[in-house]
């Protein structure tokens, strides 16, 4: 079931959560809307559930070519998983999952041991067989994660919605579960929607990631594409760190931090201010000088971890951060103070740029 | 040298306070109580029984059961919109909402009973139209039912308002993407959610419909076997030095309070402890 919004736009009072979305989910894939806190992403997935109604002069809602818009949300069989999964206190884990089956109307309701199978093979789906009398204050948080996913998927919906899904739990268990719902979404194919404000998340688990900010949709596209070619400065800076310089265009070349670097994106703008974005792992340390690279000195070394993160100051006090492997790491004998040639081996350049140009 | 924690006071001050506890709680509640009962008893249970032989006592329970069986529901409903609008909804005023909600427990219940008389009593507003009519509302039950809803509106809504306002619209908004509809809603996760609160609201509140005195009083008109609740009753009997009676049919508000406070604090252990229902209790009346 594909869905697509056309212009879509929401506000409240005078804060407007949405302006103007207009969007494409594809069919049988997971997607993620991927944003800070109030870009609307969280706005749009229940305009979608139809938990909430658009602004007048908002375009359809469709799934598939179904326009879903006028329709209640009882009617359009959505599944929805609430941040703090908004289980049923009262009642069991079976009667949670059984819970959309029972309030059918009599003449659709599953007899009573067309409930039971279903519930207890749900149950088995999210691995929870054994936990079908308990209650959910004597679940964990991943576990009532799981029973709340369990019980939107009873209803057999047309699409999945998640809010937040991993937001309440502790990293490890997160991250668990990540690996898990990619493996359940390979079995069970339902186009699936999660609103996240974790990048890596986001990247990790989606087919599709829609970067959103300020009610806008920023990029949309497949995580490699916004990873690696992000559209704007704002995916370039909400999807990992990265380093931002100041420089100028000029005769087809990018100058920044005392470097001159030939650039494809320079070559095509006219001359004037531009923005120069490059990721930590993107620099690499040199003793040598060469002419596209630029001195700096260490004045920060974090090297627990995977890479190893170098704090560095080019001349004009200005710093920035470099990942390196711990190898090179051994290798240079890199120490606070010591001094090296940094060499970008990628970078995107946005022109345009200064300060007041849309700093972030 | 042995150290005592720097929050724990010497012994003979606990003393001294668990004391002057113990002896408050002897001097105004358990001597008033066993009171109640020995002087109900004083001639035997014959005599005890007796009382509740005459006429005017009987009709004067009935009344007080008819009231609760109006009163309680009345509010059962009012308490639940109210809470379900204060906590669900955002709308303009709002806070005055609430702060009239607890009017009743502001003002005295004399001036509750004198309100009802200034718009239906014979020279009030309606007086006029209802005489035209041919109704009756003060010195008349109706008079007594209104005058006991007013005083007791406060007490379902004020139990529910913040546990429903701490629940958010969440539950609900699962249940309708699980395809229920308002009804099924309402019945299956918002009612239970609330449940013990509920009781606890209705416990209270039929105590005090029952017990009410002084605005019953205003309106009521004491007419015997006719608009005497059973607290007006007391009054009455108490008042033609027919002591036994009087404390015989006192003895029954007396259970009904203690009936009320173990029903309570089985109520607040279940909210406190019961894994169906974490919620805190309300504010302890």
């Amino acid at each position: 079931m594909s869905i697509t919004v056309e212009n879509i736009s929401k506000s409240y009072g005078t804060f407007q959560a949405l302006r103007g979305v207009s969007l494409d989910i594809p069919d049988s894939k997971i997607t993620a809307l991927l944003g800070p806190s109030g870009s609307g992403k969280t706005t749009l997935l229940r305009i979608i559930a139809g938990l909430e109604t658009p602004d007048d002069g908002s375009g359809p809602i469709r799934f598939h070519h179904e326009d879903v818009a006028g329709r209640r949300v009882q009617e359009r069989r959505v599944g929805f998983v609430f941040q703090h999964y908004a289980l049923f206190k009262h009642m069991t884990v079976f009667e949670n999952v059984a819970f959309g089956l029972r309030v059918r109307p009599k003449h659709e309701r599953p007899a009573n041991e067309v409930i039971d199978r279903k519930v207890h093979e749900l149950l088995g789906l999210v691995q929870l067989d054994g936990m079908a009398h308990r209650f959910p204050s004597q679940l964990s948080g991943g576990q009532r994660q799981r029973v709340a996913l369990a019980r939107a998927l009873a209803v057999e919906p047309r699409v999945l919605l998640l809010d937040e899904p991993f937001g309440a739990l502790d990293a490890r268990v997160r991250k668990q579960l990540r690996a898990w719902l990619r493996r359940l979404h390979d079995e069970i194919a339902i186009t699936t929607i999660f609103v996240t404000h974790d990048q890596d998340e986001a990247l990790e688990v989606a087919d599709r990631v829609v970067v959103m900010n300020e009610g806008r949709v920023e990029q949309a596209g497949a995580p490699e594409e916004v990873f690696h070619d992000p559209a704007t400065e704002f995916v370039m800076n909400f999807l990992g760190h990265v380093n931002v310089f100041d420089g100028r265009i000029e005769d087809g070349k990018v100058t920044f931090a005392s470097v001159q670097i030939e650039h494809p994106a320079a070559a095509e703008s006219e001359s004037g201010p531009a923005r120069v974005f490059i990721r930590p792992h993107e620099l690499s340390l040199h003793l040598l000088p060469r002419s596209d690279s630029l001195p700096a000195t260490v004045t920060g070394i974090h090297a627990a971890g995977p890479a190893v993160r170098l704090t560095l100051a080019a001349e004009g006090e200005h710093t920035f951060s470099a990942d390196i492997s711990q190898d090179v790491y051994r290798a240079l004998k890199v120490s606070v103070g010591g001094r090296f040639w940094v060499l970008p081996k990628d970078l995107r350049v946005f022109p345009g740029g200064g300060p007041d140009a849309g700093r972030l | 040298m042995s150290l005592r924690p720097a929050t724990a006071e010497p012994r003979w001050l606990r003393t001294l306070l668990l004391a002057v506890t113990l002896l408050f709680l002897a001097a105004f509640l358990v001597t008033p109580l066993v009171a109640v009962f020995t002087e109900a008893l004083r001639k035997g249970a014959g005599a005890y029984f007796a009382g509740f032989h005459d006429p005017a006592v009987r009709a004067a329970i009935r009344l007080t059961l008819l009231t609760a069986v109006i009163a309680v529901p009345v509010n059962v409903v009012f308490g639940l919109a109210a809470a379900w609008a204060v906590a669900k909804f955002e709308f303009p005023g709002k806070s005055l909402l609430t702060t009239l909600i607890d009017l009743p427990l502001a003002v005295s219940p004399v001036v509750s009973g004198l309100i009802y008389v200034l718009v239906f009593g014979l020279n009030g507003w309606l007086g006029p139209w209802l005489k035209a009519h041919d109704l009756q509302v003060i010195f008349a039950v109706p008079g007594i039912v209104l005058a006991t809803v007013f005083v007791t509106l406060p007490f379902v809504a004020r139990e529910l308002i913040p546990l429903m306002q701490e629940q958010g619209t969440e539950d609900e908004e699962s249940a309708l993407t699980l395809g229920a509809s308002g009804w099924q809603t309402f019945w299956r996760v918002t009612l239970p959610n609330v449940r013990w609160a509920l009781l606890y609201g209705v416990i209270l509140c039929n105590a005090r419909a029952m017990g009410e005195f002084g605005a019953v009083s205003v309106v009521s008109g004491h007419i015997r076997g006719k608009t005497n609740t059973v607290p007006l009753q007391v009054e009455i009997l108490y008042n033609e030095y027919n002591f036994v009676a009087a404390f015989a049919v006192a003895s029954l508000l007396a259970m009904l309070a203690l009936v009320t406070l173990a029903a309570k604090s089985f109520i607040e252990w279940r909210m406190t402890s019961a894994p169906a229902s974490p919620a805190v209790p309300g504010d302890p009346t």
